[in-house]
């Protein structure tokens, strides 16, 4: 029987669950992460704008560019102030 | 197998070589005086009159005691080989054996053949079977009725093309083309951040189509492409046309036959079309690659298959992109330029330095986009008719960069937002300074083609480069 060698690192990547939805954002915190592309800005002051009028806090965020991947202490603080985040992916 | 702590000769022989024939009375002879083990590779029934005949038909004997000709004649002592003949010299063979008399009536020598454990690809076979194999990858069974070839497609290890089944003989074979250790670390592959070993690599390399002597550039492109600076995670996320582009340069490029003539850029060359694409599936299957996963390309571009050429070195009349990158002429590098696809530029009629300069530079001020000049990176590959003009002129690398440079930099109100009834541009701030296209350092120049044709090319850099993105990487190829 024939064999051959296995081109892959073996290992399905680990698979993370998304988090269920919450059902209400009532005394929920809203991270709003701008990746740094153009006017991405624009479309989160919207966002931001709908949801405070709606009396839900929220909280700005930017990564350095959107060509890498956030730096880990980003992350880190956007899990320690935040319950979920709205991320404004592209220009 | 042989008796443990045996105290005799054993010879090695085959049928099919007229030597082992030539002796066949000999090795009687000896049989009949010493011990005498025989070990025949292809006829259990040869040579006749031998008592101690050892059917070595699985070439196990042979492999295990690396040997390469027949007939081979071995001194053992407790288990211990002491001496070894190759092939048939009389009076060697008398002086081991001491048999004054041995072979009289034979020529004084004749060679012997070669080993059929040392036949072409037989030495890895011969490892996987007995399992003396440094391989460590999984290993998939390709089931009777199943095409090896339908498999590698089911399983998602091709780009879309046939990729050669990784046999443990062919990986053992590609593995010949480098000193390094199968277990070897060379990098850790985005976006799964996998760890690859050499072993992996070749692995890939084997289905990209490559020969065991292009494996040193295989290797030395996954290490470029796994140095931050480079940001392959960020060039194969991108909505943008980029893909890894491999230029080689030094002495590698003729070893291997890698093309830097006629269609340079196009297909019909091994070592071109394959050492890029063996990078391509390396980031696939090892690090998890894929698009519609993390390959986010809007369009992509035919050269995400694997990009990879040589530099026309011999006669160019400028130093090459390595030596300019700080390399010595007699390294073999390999410089990786997160690119898009090919944009020629012709100029039939352009004679001296200065106008085809202009020429160049108006096609070069469109990259990503006429208005783009926020310092773009870009590749620009020049033909030898085109450097004829620069040669005969005497104009140095230097001195066309300069001018180039010099063409590319426009008055920033030309550019702005709105300029030209055209929305997108730089920002109004930057109206009334000076803007260069291109990030110093981003402007990459070789030369390359086929020595007819007044046709240069560029290929636009990714969209997010230098510090923010990604920036080329120049990595010497060690054996």
């Amino acid at each position: 029987m024939m064999k051959l060698l296995d081109p892959t690192s073996e290992r399905q990547p680990a698979r993370r669950e998304t988090l269920p939805r919450p059902k209400s954002l009532a005394d929920k915190r809203v991270a709003l992460l701008d990746i740094s592309k153009p006017r991405g800005d624009i479309f989160l002051s919207r966002v931001e704008q709908h949801l405070r009028s709606l009396g839900i806090d929220t909280q700005r965020y930017q990564k350095p560019t959107f060509a890498r991947v956030a730096p880990v202490d980003l992350k880190h603080q956007i899990v320690s102030e935040c319950d979920l985040v709205i991320e404004a992916l592209a220009d | 197998m042989i008796p443990n702590n045996f105290t005799g000769f054993i010879a090695v022989v085959k049928r099919d070589c007229a030597t082992c024939r030539l002796i066949e009375s000999a090795l009687a002879d000896m049989g009949g005086a010493l011990d005498l083990l025989v070990y025949s590779q292809d006829d259990p029934h040869f040579p006749a009159g031998v008592a101690e005949l050892e059917d070595d038909g699985e070439l196990e004997f042979s492999y295990r005691h690396e040997i390469e000709i027949v007939p081979t004649l071995l001194r053992m002592d407790a288990g211990q080989e002491m001496q070894r003949l190759v092939g048939w010299q009389r009076e060697d063979w008398r002086r081991l054996t001491a048999m004054p008399a041995l072979g009289a009536d034979l020529p004084v020598f004749s060679p012997g053949c070669g080993s059929k454990s040392a036949d072409p690809g037989m030495p890895e076979r011969l490892a996987y079977k007995f399992g003396d194999s440094p391989l460590s990858a999984r290993r998939i069974e390709v089931a009777t009725q199943q095409d090896e070839y339908e498999l590698a497609f089911e399983r998602g290890w091709s780009d879309g093309l046939p990729v050669a089944p990784p046999t443990e003989a062919r990986v053992l074979r590609m593995l010949a083309g480098t000193t390094r250790s199968p277990s070897d670390l060379v990098g850790i592959i985005p976006p799964d951040n996998a760890p690859c070993t050499v072993e992996k690599v070749a692995i890939n390399a084997v289905m990209a189509g490559c020969k065991p002597e292009y494996l040193p550039v295989v290797l030395a492109a996954v290490e470029a492409a796994c140095r931050d600076e480079f940001c392959m995670h960020g060039v194969l996320a991108t909505t943008y046309f980029a893909a890894p582009i491999l230029i080689v340069n030094g002495p590698i490029r003729e070893r291997i036959g890698m093309n830097a003539s006629h269609n340079v850029l196009g297909q019909g060359n091994r070592a071109n079309s394959t050492i890029g694409r063996a990078l391509q599936l390396v980031i696939r299957n090892v690090g998890g690659g894929r698009p519609g996963g993390v390959d986010r390309a809007t369009l992509g571009q035919p050269g995400k298959i694997g990009f990879s050429f040589a530099e026309r070195e011999h006669d160019s009349y400028w130093e090459s992109l390595a030596v300019e990158r700080g390399f010595a002429p007699e390294e073999s590098t390999v410089t990786l330029f997160a690119g898009g696809g090919v944009h020629p530029i012709g100029d039939q009629v352009s004679r001296e330095p200065e106008s085809l300069t202009r020429s160049l530079a108006l096609s070069l001020r469109t990259v990503h986009h006429a208005k783009d000049y926020g310092g773009a990176d870009a590749l620009l590959i020049i033909s030898p008719e085109h450097m004829r003009v620069f040669r005969q002129a005497g104009w140095s690398k230097a001195r066309f960069r300069r001018e180039l440079e010099r063409q590319t930099t426009v008055e920033g109100r030309a550019v702005m937002r709105g300029a030209d009834d055209v929305a997108v541009g730089m920002p109004e701030r930057l109206a009334h300074k000076r803007l260069r296209k291109f990030r110093p350092g981003g402007l990459l120049i070789v030369h390359a083609g086929g020595g007819a044709g007044m046709w240069s090319a560029v290929i636009t850099g990714w969209a997010a480069n230098g510090p923010r993105g990604s920036i080329p990487v120049t990595v010497a190829i060690q054996s």
